[in-house]
């Protein structure tokens, strides 16, 4: 084999490589793209019903409820602007607490309840989860005082 | 009083790092042997230096001196011993001066072993360092001083956040540190070689332990992580495609791709404008790692307050360390002689095919971080990018790659017969045939489960018929193959260990995600629950008092079949500086795998929400991490590689130029 020809086998071997590459990353950025959502903006944007999505705000206060089983929690999510009603079944993380920043992830349902399959609150007691102070300041209903981000 | 001492050793050593960075270079570029031997006696003063200030800074927070801002922020008085010392390090501004500790640490390592080194390649590489040393030193003398005094003191510290209060994450910052700055002598070495414009086999034996050794540290600290991950928080899952953890893996896949070209360098004197290149990377992207984390970009346990001065300042330091090696890169490259020809299939030809399924890997892991900080900076648009975009990205990437690791070592260089591997390999491949039986049998698992198993057991197997193969074991006299096991070098062994580990990564990550069991429940005492053969009877839960928290402390009996495993006891702790809530999860190992109970809130009348997991195999992910470093450790005790031995490198030099591939046939 010549050494132009041994080269091209390599230069095609790496072009294949990174073509698969890529062709594997846009597909998955296709479906797999989570983005984030206030309360308002589930309000604004059309949402596509099947499209899973993060939302983050405040747990509104005095709004948490367990369900009968003991494992299902219904709370509000609120950006001090609009509300979303939270489903989730399963352990609620250690820092979730009325009044303090939370994001969950999950879709809506046909009732507009958002279900979530996840529940992220793992930071300490002054931080806000920073999407969720960027939120509060679009609404205008951030104050500051409560976190440093 | 050590506290200001503390800080003046900084500062001098940025002076001295300023001195090593310039006079030896201009030395050895203007033929000033005076001025070129400076480096080594700056580069040993630097470490002294430094040692004197984490010293002071370690200091600080054992006497719990709180007219220091650093430890009134990340310290307290209640904390244990062991944590006030780490807390000296769990900090953006302490962790920066333990990375300068390490950096002059391995900077004084090519200054007392360098001996044998030429002495040109040698001051250069010291000047490199001593420029990332200015870099680092400025930052944390001018942008994030430690030693920051607070008038009028406070009373008490506010304590270090407790989920980094555990023994995994003590030690997790100083292995991850080690691994990322001991990737500075490997880009030194190779901004040295660009400057002198040569690079040969024996540059790559100066390289290959240094990349080698801080290759383990990093798998360590990886591992460390993950492993802090899966006990610590709670949820069971010991890997979450978090940007924090991707920051640490991507130096990890590029220090793989580089410890594997390096060998071409060393052992044929090929790819060596690649080597090079993957060198400034590999370093590049742990450059990334550290300031991503530390500075605030990323929303996540590890950032802290951040500060728009040093966001600039770092952005400007990766700028020029990128840019300016990658410039000089450009220059310089071309002029590299090429090395010896290969074909396609020979060992050669593997290791570029590893390199390159580890760079595709490794492209899309540093997408799939970045991307959202991009996205976020050009729109204002906030996404996330989670593990189902590495599932189906990272994971067929990989799969080719592990699928062909078997066959790599068992390549002749230059030109090999892929018939004869395959004919060795026979007998692995028999035994995944098996594997993949009894697991269609037993489980009717997933595809992906089999794919794994088919995997994990042929790269297991190959791995070892491999050194088997060397050792004419069954084929010859034992007393013959006792005698080859004895000549064959170390740093084969190590490659056997290295790629074992993998393997039985493999498995520990397919087990415990195919046949992971979990339940969820509301338990009161007295009531019990079946979950994966096991029966769980929860005794019930008391409060109990620690150090620096208070806790619920749950009771679980386990038996299997009547007969009594163990007694679990998971806490949920709530410290009060600063507070916050942590689970503590109860974890027990047992033959095949763990019993995971972490237990939540209390429903109020006497319930608690537990979750309960089987996980089988799944500390086989972290033995197997071991056997990787293990391996790395075994190959670095090879006397080929040992650092400094330098009576016998014209020996090693003339066996390799006689011998092109000792360890190839």
């Amino acid at each position: 084999m010549k050494p132009k020809r041994r080269r091209l086998i390599f230069v095609l071997a790496g072009l294949a490589t990174l073509g698969v590459a890529v062709a594997l990353v846009l597909s998955a950025f296709q479906d797999n793209l989570v983005f984030f959502n206030s309360p308002t903006d589930v309000f604004e944007k059309d949402i596509p019903a099947d499209r899973r999505f993060r939302l983050g705000g405040l747990v509104e206060e005095d709004s948490v409820r367990r369900e009968g089983d003991g494992l299902t929690t219904v709370f509000r999510v609120t950006d001090l602007n609009r509300t979303v009603v939270v489903r989730y079944t399963g352990l609620l993380p250690d820092l979730f607490r009325e009044g303090q920043g939370v994001v969950t992830e999950g879709q809506l349902a046909a009732d507009g309840v958002f279900v979530a399959s996840q529940v992220l609150a793992k930071h300490d007691e002054t931080y806000i989860p920073r999407e969720v102070a960027d939120a509060l300041k679009r609404s205008g209903q951030w104050r500051g005082a409560e976190g440093a981000e | 009083m050590i506290t200001e001492i503390g800080y003046f050793a900084l500062v001098l050593a940025l002076a001295v790092a300023v001195v090593q960075a310039t006079v030896p270079l201009i030395g050895v570029e203007r033929g000033m042997p005076s001025w070129a031997a400076v480096a080594r006696p700056a580069a040993v003063t630097q470490l002294g230096l430094t040692a004197i200030a984490f010293g002071a800074l370690i200091y600080a927070f054992v006497v719990s001196d709180f007219s220091v801002l650093n430890v009134v922020q990340n310290s307290h008085t209640a904390k244990p011993m062991l944590y006030k010392v780490a807390g000296a390090w769990g900090n953006h501004e302490g962790s920066l001066v333990m990375w300068v500790l390490i950096l002059a640490l391995f900077g004084a390592g090519v200054a007392v072993f360098g001996s044998n080194l030429p002495s040109g390649l040698r001051t250069r590489v010291l000047a490199v360092q001593g420029m990332i040393g200015v870099g680092f030193l400025f930052f944390t003398v001018f942008l994030s001083n430690p030693f920051e005094r607070v008038v009028p003191a406070p009373l008490d510290g506010t304590g270090l956040n407790p989920l980094l209060q555990d023994p995994g994450l003590a030690f997790h910052p100083p292995f991850l540190y080690l691994g990322y700055v001991g990737f500075s002598i490997a880009f030194s070495f190779a901004v040295a070689a660009l400057i002198e414009g040569r690079v040969d086999p024996a540059w790559a034996r100066w390289v290959r332990p240094w990349t080698l050794a801080a290759w383990a540290f990093l798998t360590i600290g990886v591992g460390l992580g993950s492993w802090w991950a899966y006990y610590e928080l709670g949820w069971g899952g010991w890997w979450f495609w978090d940007p924090v953890e991707n920051a640490s893996f991507m130096p990890w896949l590029a220090g793989t791709a580089l410890l594997h070209s390096a060998i071409v360098v060393e052992k044929r004197d090929g790819l060596k404008t690649w080597t090079i290149f993957l060198a400034i990377l590999t370093f590049s992207l742990s450059l990334l790692g550290t300031f991503i984390v530390r500075s605030g970009v990323l929303n996540s346990v590890h950032t802290f307050a951040s500060d728009p001065a040093r966001g600039i300042f770092i952005l400007g330091f990766l700028v020029l360390v990128v840019g300016g090696s990658l410039t000089l890169f450009a220059v310089r490259a071309p002029s590299l002689r090429a090395g010896s020809l290969f074909a396609p299939i020979s060992r050669e030809g593997g290791l570029v095919l590893n390199n390159l399924l580890l760079m595709s890997a490794l492209a899309t892991v540093f997408l799939g971080t970045m991307y959202p900080l991009f996205l976020d900076a050009l729109t204002g648009e906030k996404v996330t990018v989670g593990p189902p975009f590495f599932n189906v990205t990272f994971v067929p990437l990989m799969t080719p790659l592990f699928a062909v690791m078997a066959f790599g070592p068992m390549l002749a260089w230059k030109r090999a017969d892929l018939m004869g591997a395959v004919t060795r390999l026979k007998f692995a491949l028999a035994l995944t045939a098996f594997a993949v039986l009894v697991t269609l049998i037993f489980s009717r698992g997933p595809v992906l489960a089999v794919l794994g198993v088919a995997l994990g057991v042929w790269l297991l197997v190959g791995s070892l018929v491999e050194l088997a193969d060397r050792l004419r074991l069954f084929r010859c006299a034992a007393s013959d193959s006792w005698r080859r096991a004895r000549n064959l070098p170390r740093a084969a062994y190590g490659t056997t260990l290295a790629h074992a580990g993998v393997a039985v990564v493999i498995l520990g990550i397919t087990g415990s995600l195919a046949w992971e069991t979990e339940s969820l429940q509301v338990l009161r005492p007295g009531d019990t629950v079946d979950v994966a053969g096991f029966e769980f009877r929860f005794e019930g839960a008391r409060d109990v008092l620690g150090p620096n928290y208070a806790a619920v402390r749950g009771t679980f009996r386990v038996t299997r079949d009547g007969e009594e495993i163990a007694v679990m006891e998971p806490e949920s702790r709530t410290f009060t500086t600063p507070p916050m809530t942590t689970t503590e999860a109860a974890i027990r190992p047992t033959t095949l795998g763990d019993l995971y109970i972490a237990v939540g809130e209390s429903d109020g009348s006497g319930g608690y929400a537990t979750r309960i997991y089987h996980k089988p195999v799944i500390q086989w992910i972290w033995a197997g991490a071991l056997i990787m470093v293990a391996g790395a450790f075994v190959s670095l005790s090879d006397r080929r590689h040992r650092v400094g031995a330098p009576a016998r490198k014209k020996t090693a030099a003339a066996q390799a130029a006689a011998a092109p591939s000792p360890q190839g046939t």
